[in-house]
């Protein structure tokens, strides 16, 4: 059963040097930004990072990129975050760009029990290079390996104190298949409620992935990009 | 003609191929406009990839929430019957060929629908998202783009000379003076844009294009 942290500075104490770890969130949002904001500031080194994005300058994963704690990068998407697309393209940290649904698929499958699978996204590309792949009914797929991390950090909505959690809205994103894929998940969230007080039927990710859960000190709501309808439609 | 009507002229264009009902996924930039100007009585249901089937109109000022954002991160609402879900089921439902269309946009296409949209080598370096996953698997992949780039070079080319986002999936183009459809026997001019004669769209295209039987001038 999930154990609940007094604070994020305790929880990344379980982050180690050289650790493979999985982020969840998609850009800053469903992002745990109390947990890797304290692993910025305790400075782990040489990780290797599994997340959907690089995040922005300064929030994030931008700051362990900008602390150089990052060695390799896996993720989808890494615009939005100039630091970043600096030292990639001077080879100053390593990133393979994943695409997005091969990622989440890769973390799934780490998590399922499924060392790897076909798929068809990539195939006759650069991702594909170097991949074994197969033709299914007169189609093209490629091999791709399933992740696993030592440590993976997710944020989730509410938990109950046993660890099962429900996310809000598009804030869900990664960060199931991210709990499933860990060999030691740590979940920040908003609230944590008594168990009972989540409907069963609503859990998404069942407390059997949680290892440890600390609420989130502060959250900054930040939004990439607000946008709007006019008033008067 | 401005860029800006240039882009709503395309997008107002795509917005006759989908059919009422159709689950969409729209891309960013000119595909996002398409959704205004969804013919009287078609309805869609917008999938946004980061997991949500059902995107709604942009918030009312003050009605945003950092927690519910469409693919391109931009502040969103949810319709009524709305789904939320985790980005593994939104790939699979993606993979599975559950969309009935794609939009996206595109740097290069290729007479036999290769696509390239994610990456400069040595300067434009973003990353692919979910493009290369939604092309590998939509039955309908549309490229909303301009037909030539800023230097006005045809964008609509014998071979893509950039990493390829996916291959032969493309079916349609649909550029700014041009509707044309990729098929086994390459590309086949269907309409051009007011204005805009055969002629001209041929002068703007490098890669081999044929013109259909009942092409149709100033179509839209």
């Amino acid at each position: 059963m999930a154990k609940i942290l007094s604070s994020s500075k305790e929880a990344v104490r379980l982050i180690q040097d050289g650790m493979t770890i999985m982020v969840g969130g998609f850009g800053v949002c469903g992002f745990p930004e109390n947990l890797v904001h304290a692993l910025a500031e305790q400075g782990s080194k040489d990780l290797t990072l599994i997340s959907n994005n690089g995040t922005v300058d300064g929030f994030g994963n931008g700051r362990l990129i900008a602390n150089r704690q990052i060695k390799k990068l896996y993720a989808s998407y890494i615009g939005e975050n100039k630091a970043l697309e600096e030292q990639f393209i001077k080879n100053e940290l390593a990133v393979e760009l994943v695409p997005q649904g091969t990622l989440a698929e890769r973390i799934r499958a780490g998590g399922a029990g499924i060392p790897a699978f076909f798929t068809p996204t990539g195939y006759g590309t650069l991702v594909a290079e170097g991949k074994e792949t197969r033709i299914y009914d007169g189609k093209g797929y490629v091999l791709e390996t399933a992740f696993k991390a030592d440590v993976s950090i997710i944020k989730a909505y509410k938990a109950d104190t046993m660890g099962n959690l429900v996310y809000r809205s598009t804030a869900r994103n990664f960060n199931p298949m991210m709990a499933t894929a860990g060999k030691i998940t740590i979940v920040e969230v908003e609230e944590i409620v008594e168990p009972g007080q989540l409907n069963p039927e609503e859990v998404v990710t069942p407390c059997i992935y949680v290892n440890y859960i600390v609420k989130g000190e502060h959250y900054e709501r930040r939004i990439e990009k607000r946008t709007n309808r006019p008033t008067n439609r | 003609m401005s860029d800006a009507l240039k882009k709503e002229r395309i997008a107002r264009r795509i917005a006759k191929e989908l059919k009422d009902g159709y689950f969409v996924n729209l891309g960013i930039g000119i595909p996002t406009m398409v959704a205004n100007y969804l013919p009287e009585g078609i309805s869609v249901i917008l999938q946004s990839e980061n997991g949500l089937l059902g995107i709604g109109p942009y918030p009312l000022p003050g009605e945003e929430h950092c927690d519910l954002i469409n693919a391109g991160k931009e502040t969103v609402t949810a319709i009524a019957g709305a789904s939320f879900f985790s980005s593994a089921d939104s790939f699979a439902m993606i993979r599975g060929g559950h969309i009935d269309a794609t939009i996206l946009g595109a740097m290069e296409v290729s007479e036999t629908g290769d696509i390239a949209n994610y990456l400069i080598p040595g300067k434009l370096v973003k990353g692919m998202g979910g493009a290369m996953d939604l092309v590998a698997a939509s039955r309908n992949v549309i490229v909303a783009m301009m037909h030539t780039d800023k230097h006005g070079s045809s964008k609509v080319l014998p071979a893509c000379t950039l990493p390829l986002t996916g291959t032969a999936c493309v079916k349609k183009i649909v550029s700014d003076i041009a509707v044309m459809d990729v098929t086994s026997e390459g590309l086949l001019l269907l309409e051009t844009a007011e204005g805009v004669s055969i002629d001209d769209v041929m002068k703007a295209t490098a890669a081999k294009l044929r013109v259909a039987d009942n092409c149709r001038e100033f179509a839209f």
